[in-house]
């Protein structure tokens, strides 16, 4: 089985790295080993997956075994660790088990390939970053970032919901974690929100898809009677459409809380608290990505319900054009890159919608390295300036910094969709499936295309505020202001060229070359786009949408440098005519203030109501048994004491008033006893004689 | 003409009334040793009277032996007497009270 045997150790180097570093790093390693280790484990997964991949084009060569079955028509090997949740027998006698399983198919590969390739240059790149930092931070940082790996590629490579759920959760909580790295610090001065806020922010919303995804799971595990993924697709023919829709809408409100989709986006813009390459390996290449991963991976459920689809494609396309139009007016550097990368995963949702997936895949695929890229690149702007992310104090940065320059011009355009580089491709693929959807194909492709001239725009706004202009910071930055070191050039370096080449793999047919990717993830998802298709291929035509989505980004673009560089008077008059618009913007269209509002309101209200009852009325219960029991214990006291006690003591004294009137006639003098004698004898012999009679 | 038992009953009922009064009042415990004598001796007159009366010698016989044992009586008595001056420097029994309750 060649390497595909070993892929079950893709996660475990990761998580290895994890525990030595975080167990021993900061006590026992010098920060030189815990880099080693950490780079090292995550490189170690990268050459695993290289080469179980590379094994994987021979499938129908491969033989099962037990643990390892092979499914040649889809390209799948599905390795099977052990059971973890057996759950005894179904009603028609099946064995029913949740197992340890891992996949690898051509979408897997892909996404692996994606994680550790992409993770690996960020690992590297976080070496330079993070390196001023002190011991026990660093060492937690790379045991955090190699805790992610693990989660996110047993996310990717699961083979059963629960296991997908174990990475998604877990790729949840090292995000919480990252983002709030710093958790001592301010964040966001107006809002008083500090990098902790900003981590607890991003896991609960997260959470609340959580629900979606989680209620989604246990519906197909009700009706299809399994929770292997594979199990699930092949039963989605016997499951009604209610089911199927409802199943997947629950699924995708899960993506939509994980990839940052309207109404669960609040929580990315924030997570740009963490350190850039957290920014950059989670919040845009990756575990953002997750949820169209599952989208795309759930498709033959999708496909069985229009209306889920419709939702899933307009979701997407509003959340790439609102987020989009959020990015024109932001002032922070890796905030106009976070709504940047909300509203390209719109992108890639509106793709799985119209049911381009293997163009989602794409998308995500270009969008993984341009995003990182340009993540990268601003982290190393940003450690140039002394940690400036005000774009309103750069500018003129190009002579300071050529490399980062350099490769930001290219993310930049990669972004923009200028061809031939790899953003130009996937965006293309997309907006050519978008408008082939019936029936709001139309309105579906010019959501998209005004969105791409948005990018276009707010991207080369970006570019120009950072890196040209005058000088806007002051001499004390500019004293310090340096080229970063190699371990942070060369990663960007080799993420530019995949961001120049990254799409060649998914050149359209009608240029006349293959579309590579297309084919190779053709087993897993080409029968879905089949079924989706609703127009035929119109080579002459889509030439035309290609040169016109060409033109709208460059447009994009022009407009971008003749607002920012050109006459920036221009743009100040734009804005002032449209200031209510621009206000709106700028406030991110008051979102956050009205969760705050409709959501988070009425919950601090319901928990002061709980907290009310549970001081007055559960509190109230209980201290009213203890003054129950309080006055029963008085009463009882008093009973005894004066009742009980009482006639005893009563007993006593009269005993005791007895003894006294007796003691007194005990005198001790002799004469008295002898009177009283005397007495009696006459008493009593006077007695005797009445009684004789005389 | 021998003297009437009666008359002789009725000396001996004085005599022994002189005793008891004897004993009732004085403090001296001397005295009062000496007025319980007065009321033995106011018995044995009783016996001799009798022993008279009837003609039978039992009663002077008792009388003697009565006469002896007061004899141990008086002995014992002072000697108790004699034990109090010693430890209590007073013969007076009001002023002897400890078995007061």
């Amino acid at each position: 089985m060649t390497l595909i045997g070993l892929l079950w150790t893709v996660p475990l180097f990761p998580v290895a790295g994890f525990l030595l570093n975080g167990l021993l790093g900061a006590r026992f390693f010098p920060k030189k080993a815990v880099w080693v280790i950490a780079c090292g484990a995550v490189l170690l997964s990268f050459l695993v997956s290289l080469g179980a991949v590379v094994a994987l084009r021979d499938v129908g060569s491969l033989t099962p075994s037990p643990g390892a079955a092979v499914d040649a028509r889809a390209h799948r090997v599905t390795l099977t660790l052990g059971s973890w949740m057996p759950m005894g027998r179904s009603a028609d006698g099946s064995e029913l088990s949740v197992d340890w399983s891992f996949a690898l198919d051509p979408l897997s590969a892909v996404m692996l390939l994606v994680v550790t390739g992409v993770g690996f240059l960020i690992h590297v790149y976080s070496i330079g970053y993070m390196g001023h930092e002190p011991h026990p931070v660093f060492a937690r940082f790379f045991a955090y970032l190699n805790l992610f790996m693990a989660m996110m590629l047993t996310l990717v490579l699961g083979a059963s919901l629960p296991v997908v759920f174990v990475g998604w959760e877990g790729v949840g909580l090292c995000s919480y974690l990252l983002i709030g790295f710093y958790y001592d610090r301010m964040f966001d001065e107006k809002t008083r929100m500090s990098c902790a806020d900003a981590g607890r922010k991003a896991f609960i919303t997260n959470r609340i898809g959580d629900v979606g995804f989680i209620l989604g799971m246990l519906l197909l595990f009700v009706n299809a009677g399994t929770l292997d993924i594979q199990g699930i697709l092949a039963k989605t023919g016997t499951l009604g459409p209610g089911v199927c829709t409802a199943a997947a809408l629950l699924l995708f409100f899960g993506a939509c809380g994980k990839s940052a989709q309207i109404p669960l986006y609040v929580w990315l813009p924030d997570a740009m608290a963490g350190p850039t390459p957290v920014s950059a390996l989670i919040h845009a290449a990756t575990m953002v990505t997750a949820g169209v991963y599952v989208t795309c991976r759930m498709a033959p459920l999708y496909l069985k319900s229009p209306g889920a689809m419709l939702a899933v494609a307009v979701v997407g396309a509003l959340t790439a054009l609102f987020a989009a139009s959020i990015g024109l007016a932001q002032n922070d550097i890796k905030k106009v890159l976070a709504y940047s990368t909300v509203s390209q995963l719109g992108y890639m949702m509106l793709a799985a919608g119209v049911g381009a997936f293997s163009a989602a895949i794409f998308h995500l695929m270009t969008h993984a390295f341009f995003k990182a890229l340009l993540f990268l690149a601003a982290g190393s702007v940003i450690h140039a300036m002394s940690g400036e992310q005000d774009i309103r104090k750069m500018g003129g940065l190009d002579r300071h910094i050529p490399w980062t320059h350099a490769t930001f011009v290219i993310a930049t355009l990669a972004i923009a969709g200028i061809p031939p580089l790899a953003g130009f491709f996937s965006k293309d693929e997309i907006l050519w499936a978008a408008f082939n959807q019936r029936p709001l194909g139309l309105l579906l492709w010019l959501v998209g295309a005004g969105t791409a001239g948005l990018t276009a725009f707010y991207m080369w706004r970006l570019y120009v505020l950072v890196f040209r202009g005058e000088e806007r910071f002051d001499d004390e930055v500019r004293h310090h202001l340096h080229e970063s070191p190699r371990s942070m050039i060369v990663p960007l370096a080799v993420l530019a060229v995949l961001a120049i080449a990254g799409g060649w793999v998914g050149i359209p047919e009608v240029a006349g070359f293959r579309n590579l990717l297309a084919g190779y993830l053709a087993p897993v998802l080409g029968a879905g786009e089949e079924a989706a298709r609703a127009a035929p291929h119109a080579p002459l035509f889509e030439v035309v949408m290609m040169i016109v989505s060409t033109v709208i980004a460059a447009f994009g673009l022009v407009l971008g440098w003749v607002f920012y560089e050109r006459r920036p008077e221009a743009r100040v008059r734009l804005a002032e005519s449209a200031r209510g618009l621009y206000r709106l913007m700028v406030n991110k269209y008051y979102v956050d203030e009205l969760y705050g509002k409709i959501v988070l309101a009425p919950y601090y209200a319901l928990c002061r109501a709980a907290a009310w009852f549970d001081q007055w009325v559960v509190d109230g219960v209980v201290n009213a048994a203890g003054y129950v029991t309080l006055a029963t214990s008085y009463t009882s006291v008093g009973f005894d004491t004066y009742v009980v006690d009482g006639l005893v003591n009563l007993a006593g004294y009269i005993v005791r008033g007895f003894s006294w009137v007796f003691r007194k006639v005990q005198t001790g003098i002799v004469q008295t006893y002898a009177t009283a004698m005397i007495f009696g004898i006459f008493v009593l012999v006077s007695a005797y004689l009445l009684a004789r009679g005389h | 003409m021998p003297v009437p038992a009666s008359h002789i009953l009725v000396f001996s009922l004085l005599l022994f009334s002189v005793g008891v009064l004897g004993v009732l009042t004085r403090r001296n415990a001397i005295v009062i040793l000496m007025s319980i004598e007065l009321m033995m001796n106011a018995a044995n007159i009783n016996f001799i009277a009798f022993s008279q009366r009837l003609q039978n010698m039992v009663g002077q016989v008792f009388s003697v032996f009565t006469i002896a044992v007061a004899a141990g009586e008086v002995a014992v008595g002072l000697a108790v007497v004699l034990a109090l001056f010693r430890n209590r420097d007073t013969v007076y029994v009001d002023e002897v009270h400890v078995m007061k309750g």
